[in-house]
């Protein structure tokens, strides 16, 4: 049972946090022909668009209702009336996904309000879905904005259907699911014969790949008609606490049941998972995977030895927190520091003893009074690693020093054997070298013999870090 | 917006050292410099962000973002501005206002922030980024400055641009009033040499001061503060007492340069880094500015020497890529001083220019285009990543060079592309620069990617598939680098 801590600091150092809008952001960047557009000043939109381009590497279609002082006040029905029918006019989206910012929260501007007279006046956007949130930046993390957003499109888009597919599955994936993740997830689910609805769906859309045209949307995701589709689905299959609200949405709209996986790193969420699809499907578990948790056993067995007792400073939103947490203190570390955005109902639960709501701040401060061996974060833990002196394993995003971000796997017995090796490999590298006087007696000792204490035995040895071995680039 | 923000806008609108600015009627004026943005059809930052770019590069200064977590907390760090010692300008600091702050208002959580930066990491000084909540829920930070500056007895400087405020340029010079008004001045350098210069508007991104520094200092020149890259709060707080003024890239930061010259009598001129004759004249230009503020007068003959021989070495290296470069193709998309500076940079290594784009540039920047490039044929004024994306597909430019946000429209195009904008990883600035950029360039342009990845898979392009020698159908690599580059292997 851990304890969870709000620090009452004024002043947030090194952000951990990102702001709900981005998050919303995102998920509507997972749906096929679509333009996210934030409904703030420019800015907004501009550093969220920075923010992604370099950890996808891609174009990110994300547009702006490009709000200034004297909009703000007056209201901005005008610049979403000009902005969706700007986008409509130019980028021709199936979808656009609208989300508010801190500037027009905190005006108060009744958007649903809005969009409804825009739709009475421009009969020409009939064919072009529209999805809003509400996301002030002041209020959350990146977590909640992908949450509330996937809510919303449940909400705006999904109609009950009168028949049931029995072999299509709904997937509704948590932001901490990779494009490569989802592509796994997809694997497993066509192995059991079941056709799976990502939603929102990233390997479509962000998995890096060249495109036959210049698009100014999406490139690929969840298309509308099999959002529309998703009443009609057997399950919904919900991955991350984050995902239960539009989980919840899906079965009181169209009466589609649901069972949640809070993480799927790890053997156990695994074996719960298989067992499910082969349940559901009639069919037994597929050799391919059998063999495949076989070779993740070996992984662990290999790999136990180098993460025992590791002193571990893990930094993460709530649902990446809890994966990765859970599956490192399944490899025997121990979970030393645990940092956090925004709070979750799974945070009590970690394997730990306090959850810090906090930032990359804390993080390096409370790594450093615990003698923590291992760091995880995203990229900005990078300078924290480098003054540390230890080494940093990046998770998450924004990871804008790293190539094929959007190709790790973290989840299956594949991704959870790959992550065993990669960690283990980092744990290996740094593992500590002994010198002759690393084990100098103590003075009580020496005195017994009446000799003077080791000059240096106060002194702790170097850090690892400086010679380049580390993996905190700079 | 507070009177003393729209007193400042006013000012900031109406820059007598700016031509463009004063061509236009006092109505027109009055509109300000940026064109007015459309909604969902604008790209680029706010004021805010435009203020941080200008002051960040102060590296011993802790700067802190009053304003909800999406003005620090998606933008922090991800600017390349280099320092040669301290490194808390790198340090994310905001007061990540809530929900209760916005209702009760964030003046008292900015003072104890502003408190918590002092006990813990005592820099020499703290900027204050105001935002746009935090600005329309009325929140006077100048108030709260001035009150934490006296209870804590070091420098609390306010910097009122709220991303809502406009452009990214507009808070470039937002950024540059808070210098004047709170730091050039206030204190006195503790000894001058009649070879003192400031440098204002460069924010050394990849440590490109120091490809020029090393010229300033062969010279005996010295660099009294650059605003502000690899700045120092005392530096920048003493650099009136200059006897010249380098502005850098475009206007962005003239009304430092022109209210230094008017309070201070700094000369200033314009310049540029970036090329080798443009290198050259900026050295001849301070040579010349010291000179005639007092300095002895071999600092000319001396300056000369020195570009001879530099504008020799750097020839020759570039020389050595000129036949490979000759007649390749650029587009260039960028702004300001760029459109025009890098262009004869690029002319020098044999390149062709076949775009430039003017989006961003003042009407003088235009007139230096027209000069260097014989016509105006080739300016750009707006093109939409469609349009560069047809161009580059179709091969019209064999290389485009531009920021990180359109790298995309080029790589998909399978065209090779060169970052030249704030987040590259590459330093361009002076002779040594220019032979780096030209290097890159070659680099960029044969790598031998491109030949691959152009090179459509067999079963697309069956008609080429027919004509493969038999023999060779077994090594894929080779007939697809001979489809692609047109050479035969026969």
């Amino acid at each position: 049972m851990a304890l969870i801590v709000e620090p009452k600091k004024s002043c947030a150092v090194n952000p951990l946090k990102m702001s709900q809008p981005l998050g919303a952001t995102y998920a509507f960047l997972g749906l096929d022909s679509c333009v996210p557009t934030m409904h703030g000043s420019q800015g907004c939109t501009a550093f969220g668009l920075v923010l992604m381009v370099r950890h996808f590497r891609e174009a990110i279609p994300l547009q702006t209702t490009a709000m200034n002082e004297v909009t703000t006040i007056l209201g901005g029905l005008e610049n979403i009336e000009q902005a969706i029918v700007n986008i409509r006019k130019r980028n021709h989206p199936r979808i656009i996904g609208l989300c508010s910012t801190g500037l027009t929260e905190t005006k108060g501007d009744d958007v649903d309000g809005y969009l409804q007279l825009i739709r009475a006046r421009h009969p020409e956007l009939d064919d072009t879905a529209i999805v809003y949130v509400s996301t002030p930046d002041y209020v959350g993390a990146f977590e909640d904005g992908f949450s509330k957003a996937v809510s919303a499109l449940v909400k705006t888009l999904v109609e009950p259907t009168p028949h049931t597919i029995p072999n299509q599955v709904n997937v509704l994936a948590g932001w901490h699911l990779t494009a490569g993740d989802i592509d796994e997830l997809r694997e497993i689910f066509c192995a059991f014969g079941l056709d799976a609805i990502v939603l929102p769906d990233v390997s479509g859309s962000l998995d890096g790949h060249i495109p036959d045209d210049w698009l100014g949307t999406t490139l690929g995701g969840t298309t509308l008609e099999s959002i529309r589709e998703m009443g009609a689905s057997a399950l919904t299959i919900a991955v991350g606490e984050q995902m239960r609200s539009a989980a919840m949405e899906l079965e009181m709209r169209a009466g589609v049941p649901y069972v949640l996986f809070d993480r799927l790193t790890g053997l156990g969420p695994n074996d719960q998972l298989l067992q499910t699809l082969s349940e559901l499907s009639g069919r037994a578990v597929p050799d391919k995977y059998r063999r495949q948790r076989s070779q993740l056993l070996d992984a662990m067995l290999d790999g136990h030895f180098f993460f025992g007792h590791v002193k571990v400073a893990i930094a993460a939103e709530p649902d990446l927190l809890w994966s990765m947490g859970n599956f490192l203190a399944e490899m025997g570390a121990d979970l030393t520091v645990c940092i956090t955005t925004t709070k979750s109902p799974l945070l009590s639960r970690l394997p730990t003893n306090e959850v810090v709501i906090g930032d990359l701040e804390d993080f390096e401060r409370a790594a450093l009074a615990t003698g923590c061996d291992l760091l995880l974060t995203h990229s900005h833990g990078r300078q924290a690693a480098q003054r540390l002196g230890k080494p940093l394993y990046r998770i998450g995003l924004p990871l804008f020093d790293r190539l094929g971000n959007a190709h790790t796997v973290n989840i299956g017995y594949r991704g959870t054997r790959n992550l065993v090796f990669d960690i283990g490999n980092l744990l290996l590298s740094h593992a500590a070298h002994h010198q002759p006087d690393s084990w100098p007696l103590p003075a009580s000792s020496l005195a017994v013999l009446s000799l003077p204490p080791t000059p240096d035995a106060a002194q702790p040895a170097a850090p690892a870090c400086g010679n380049g071995s580390c993996a905190c680039t700079e | 917006m507070s009177t003393m923000l729209k007193q400042k806008l006013d000012q900031v609108f109406d820059e007598p050292g700016c031509d463009k600015n004063q061509a236009k009627d006092a109505k027109e004026r009055k509109k300000g410099c940026s064109k007015q943005l459309t909604p969902g059809a604008a790209a680029g930052g706010c004021a805010f962000d435009g203020a941080k770019i200008a002051l960040q590069p102060i590296a011993d200064v802790a700067h802190l973002v009053h304003g909800p977590i999406a003005c620090e907390g998606n933008s922090w760090d991800n600017r390349h501005s280099a320092s040669s010692g301290p490194q808390i300008y790198r340090t994310g600091f905001t007061t990540d206002i809530n929900e209760l702050d916005v209702v009760y208002g964030g003046e008292k959580r900015l003072f104890k922030a502003v408190r918590e930066i002092i006990e813990k990491y005592d820099p020499p000084a703290v900027f204050v980024y105001q935002t746009c909540v935090t600005a329309l829920i009325g929140d006077d930070i100048e108030a709260v400055c001035r009150r934490a500056s006296e209870k804590f007895g070091k420098p609390v400087i306010p910097v009122n641009a709220p991303g809502f405020a406009g452009s990214k340029n507009l808070g470039n010079k937002l950024g540059g009033e808070a210098l004047l008004d709170y730091v050039i001045g206030t204190r006195e350098p503790e000894y001058t040499t009649p070879y003192d210069i400031n440098i204002i508007g460069d924010y050394n991104l990849v440590g490109e001061l120091w490809q020029v520094k090393p010229l300033f200092d062969a010279l005996g020149i010295r660099i009294l503060a650059c605003i502000s890259g690899d700045g120092r709060y005392n530096d920048i707080a003493c650099s009136h007492r200059a006897r010249a003024a380098m502005m850098v890239c475009s206007k962005a930061m003239i009304n430092i340069a022109r209210k230094m010259e008017e309070r201070w009598g700094i000369p200033f001129f314009e310049g540029s880094f970036y090329g080798i004759s443009d290198m050259s004249n900026t050295l001849r230009q301070i040579a010349r500015l010291l000179v005639a503020r007092g300095a002895p007068d071999d600092l000319l003959v001396r300056t000369e020497k020195l570009i001879r021989v530099e504008e020799a070495r750097a020839n020759e290296r570039i020389r050595a890529y000129r036949e490979r470069l000759a007649g390749k193709r650029v587009l260039l998309i960028t702004g300001g001083v760029k459109s025009w500076s890098v262009v004869s940079a690029l002319q020098e290594s044999g390149l062709e220019v076949v775009g430039t784009s003017v989006k961003k540039s003042t009407k003088e920047d235009k007139e230096r285009i027209k000069d260097i490039m014989g016509d105006d044929a080739h300016m750009i004024d707006d093109m939409t990543p469609r349009e560069m994306y047809a161009m580059l597909r179709d091969a019209r430019a064999d290389i485009m060079l531009s920021g990180g946000r359109s790298q995309f429209v080029a790589l998909k195009a399978r065209m090779p592309w060169l970052d030249i904008n704030q987040e590259r990883h590459h330093a361009y600035a002076g002779y040594e620069g220019m032979v780096e950029l030209v290097q890159e360039i070659d680099k960029a342009l044969f790598n031998p990617v491109w030949a691959q990845v152009r090179c459509p898979a067999p079963w697309d392009d069956a008609a080429s598939q027919a004509k493969l020698p038999q023999e060779r159908l077994g090594s894929p690599q080779l007939p697809a680098m001979t489809l692609a580059t047109g050479i035969g292997l026969h």
